[in-house]
């Protein structure tokens, strides 16, 4: 016997919650109890007087698994809002990674140049190596390290996506 | 203003929320609350032999009552001691309260003598909890505990007090809690969606009520609705295991319970349907079989409080988010002002008729033993008339009673359907007891199930509770050796139940009567001897040791691939099936 597995879609969900003591121990304890997945997830208070906090998670699943998921997070008591980005129309998302590169000579020439076409700062500099920052949606971030792994790669360093819908609300 | 220990607040707040009874098991890290309910005036607490017990017996006073359920246990292993209880109440929607002492707050996180997370133990096993960190907070908690935990979806909430906070002190105001920013269970249907589910059912041809837990939840008025909605649309009833009660089984309507080991005729009806409409019920895998076989021909409607419920297993037609009682009392209102009549069903009637006629629940009777099917109709005949509320271990024997036990209103069948807990049926009698002091209270049991909180015979002596034990007793763990029977070709891998103990001296260490019935002439005389001695009363009923529970629905296999008797059993099963429970 085999364990078969359904085709997945990638969502963006954006949680608004209590900032209350376990409120991320309870959202990614749901995801690992029933078996859903997180690609990734950040946390941030974003209200004036510490009450409310916004969680980004980028999952995947079937749209079925997907529904459940936000149903699921909806019915937690701390829990004031799920929205998914994905299914809600067009939206922004951005991460931020800090990319570590070593090497001299033609490589590190490349690196730069590199790094300028795809508008990554410099943050930190030696003679050897460089570290950049670079913003953007998941996607370039992803091509933007690709290619520095042919040109010395030592480290990154990711914050995970946030996300907005575009528009007025 | 005065101020108050954390201890009499909540005691005070308990008061205040119209607590009668307390099931709990002191500790260091309770004293403080123990102390202040030393000789209280309105709060009875039941000491348990076991925090498993307390909280069994918290879910069968709540299913009874309509009431919350209160446990109140130390912390470390107190409190792990209470989960599988805890877990059983999410499982099956049950409210309870769940007060857990905890280390004093300075200590917390440092291996603290009796120590554990208890909070984050119970996280996912519970509606929401608690862990408070000030005496200040501990009214608002407490009172919003009770409403989360009986409210919406009912479900288990713990609060977890450490035990400087239960001796510092604060003022008590009774707290206000309109407007929570977060938690708002919806309770009344879109209007729209009503008048469509009204149209779907006035049009359908086959249809039929799937009803479930969700109806009990609702409360009594709830199950009198779906009476009048039943007349009114003429259609059959079927109900789930969590939901039998709801609906009379003295109706014509009523087609049994359905599912796994349902009868022939409501899983029948169910595959054969072209309208399915779910109140209250969560498409079980108990229930649905092999789910791409799970009436295939039907539209569904769904009615369920809890959105995640909806589509999470079975997509619906139309899903209506709301509190059962309050969108049946909506669909009869919407369905006279539509002026729908109930459609001319004659047709599907008489197929029904037709699966009714394999009487699925037959068994064969008048030999030398006590079959078991044979003890619960008995104990039916028995006690019909009184006011009885049943409770059952988990087994063959559980569903024995669900089968050959009938039921005519709600809130008198106690099981352990989402998490089948062996040790539930016990301690939820005692706490049905409680709930319910002039009722018979009698719970069904199997020889091995009532082993697991047996312990708790001594509470029921202490308070005087007569509560009654019919165990049905096959020297197996029968349910269990029923599947080696089917899927592994009787190879009975440790499903004897050796070395049973005389449940008949048993029951007298502990000061109750013991009874002992070991063939069918004893039966029913027995029967009559523990309904009429005052007291509790434990019943070892001898039977049939080999029999086997039909129908039954194979794991994995449709509604219409049941077995019905014996001679279908093949002793092998495909690897698939063999992975499902
Ligand atoms: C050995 C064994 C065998 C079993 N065999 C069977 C079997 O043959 N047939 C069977 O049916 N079961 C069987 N069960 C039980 C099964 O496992 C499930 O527990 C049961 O089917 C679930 O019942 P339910 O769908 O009514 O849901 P419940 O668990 O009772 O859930 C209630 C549903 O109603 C909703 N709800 C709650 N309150 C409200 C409200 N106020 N208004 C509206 N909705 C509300 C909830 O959100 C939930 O979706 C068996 C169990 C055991 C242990
Ligand atoms: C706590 C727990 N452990 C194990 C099981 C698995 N299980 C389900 S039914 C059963 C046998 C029950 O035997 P008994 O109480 O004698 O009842 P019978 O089936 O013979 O009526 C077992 C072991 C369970 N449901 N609960």
């Amino acid at each position: 016997m085999h364990i078969t597995e359904e085709l997945s879609e990638r969502h963006v969900l954006s949680i608004t919650v209590t900032n209350e003591a376990g409120i991320l121990a309870k959202i990614a304890g749901l995801f690992t109890a029933r078996g859903y997945n997180i690609e990734s997830l950040t946390v941030a208070d974003i209200s004036d007087n510490h009450q409310v906090s916004r969680i980004t998670i980028v999952t995947n699943g079937p749209p079925r698994v997907i529904d459940q998921i936000i149903a699921q997070l909806d019915r937690l008591v701390p829990v004031h809002n799920v929205a998914d980005l994905t299914a809600n129309g067009p939206f922004v998302e951005r991460e931020l990674a800090l990319v570590k590169v070593a090497g001299t000579g033609e490589h590190r020439i490349e690196a730069l140049r590199i790094a300028d076409i795809f508008r990554a700062k410099v943050v930190d500099t030696t003679t050897t190596s460089f570290i950049f920052e670079i913003t953007g949606p998941t996607d370039k971030v992803n091509t933007f390290i690709g290619l520095m792994r042919e040109l010395g790669l030592v480290e990154v360093g990711r914050t995970g996506i946030v996300g907005m819908v575009r528009g007025r609300d | 203003m005065s101020e108050l220990s954390g201890a009499e607040i909540l005691l005070q707040c308990l008061v205040d929320l119209g607590v009668e009874v307390v099931f709990g098991y002191p500790g260091g890290a309770v004293l403080p609350i123990y102390d202040v309910l030393y000789n209280h005036p309105t709060i009875k607490h039941v000491l348990v032999r076991h925090e498993q017990g307390a909280t069994h017996m918290a879910e069968g006073y709540a299913r009874s009552t309509g009431k919350p359920g209160v446990v109140l246990v130390t912390s470390g292993p107190g409190a792990t001691n209470a989960i599988t209880g805890i877990t059983d109440a999410l499982m099956d929607s049950i409210p309870l309260v769940v007060i857990t002492g905890q280390v004093a707050t300075q200590l917390i996180g440092t291996d603290a003598f009796q120590e554990a997370d208890t909070v984050g133990l119970t996280r996912h096993c519970t509606k929401h909890n608690y862990l408070v960190k000030s005496p200040d907070r501990l009214a608002h908690i407490v009172h919003e505990a009770f409403h989360i935990a009986t409210s919406g979806r009912p479900g288990p909430v713990v609060i977890d007090i450490p035990k400087n906070v239960q001796v510092a002190t604060a003022p008590y105001e009774r707290p206000d809690l309109s407007n929570h920013v977060s938690y708002r269970p919806q309770l009344k249907a879109d209007p729209a969606l009503i008048e469509q589910a009204a149209a779907m059912i006035a049009a359908a041809e086959r249809p039929i009520f799937y009803t479930g837990g969700g109806v009990i939840n609702a409360g009594p008025e709830a199950s009198t609705l779906l009476r009048e909605l039943a007349e009114l649309t003429g259609a059959p009833v079927t109900s789930t295991l969590m939901g039998l009660g709801a609906f009379p089984a003295s109706s014509d309507q009523w087609l049994g319970m359905l599912g796994m080991h349902g009868t022939y005729e409501a899983n029948m009806a169910m595959n054969k349907a072209d309208l399915i409409i779910n109140i209250g019920a969560r498409f079980d895998d108990r229930v649905t079989g092999r789910l791409d076989a799970f009436s295939p021909a039907s539209k569904k409607i769904h009615i369920d409080i809890d959105r995640s419920s909806i589509n999470k297993i079975v997509m619906t037609d139309l899903g209506i988010v709301a509190d059962a009682a309050s969108a049946l009392a909506d669909l009869i209102a919407a369905w006279k002002k539509a002026g729908h009549k109930a459609a001319d069903l004659e047709e599907w009637w008489a197929r029904i008729a037709g699966w009714r006629a394999r009487k699925s629940l037959d068994y064969p009777d008048g030999g030398a033993e006590i079959m078991p099917q044979r003890a619960i109709a008995d104990l039916f005949k028995a006690t019909r008339g009184r006011d009885t509320i049943i409770t059952t271990e988990v087994g063959q024997h559980q569903m024995w009673a669900a089968q050959h036990y009938p039921f005519d209103a709600p809130n008198k069948w106690l099981t352990s359907g989402g998490l089948g807990t062996m040790g539930y049926g016990f301690p939820a009698a005692i706490g049905a007891q409680m709930g319910n002091p002039d009722s018979l209270v009698i719970c069904v049991a199997g020889d091995a199930s009532i082993q697991m909180n047996i312990q708790e015979l001594g509470t029921a002596t202490q308070y005087r509770l007569p509560v009654k034990i019919f165990i049905l007793n096959n020297e197996y763990m029968g349910m269990v050796r029923q599947w080696q029977e089917l899927t592994y070709e009787s190879r009975y891998s440790e499903s004897y139940s050796d070395s049973l103990p005389d449940f008949v001296r048993l029951a007298e260490a502990y000061g109750w009567t013991g009874i002992r019935i070991e063939g069918p002439q004893e039966l029913e005389a027995g029967i009559r001897q523990m309904i009429e001695t005052p007291g509790p009363v434990m019943v070892d009923c001898r039977v049939a040791k080999l029999t086997n529970c039909f129908p039954m629905i194979p794991s994995g296999a449709a509604h219409t691939e049941m077995l019905l008797d014996p001679s279908q059993i093949s002793g092998t099963l495909a690897d698939e099936a063999k992975a499902l429970v």
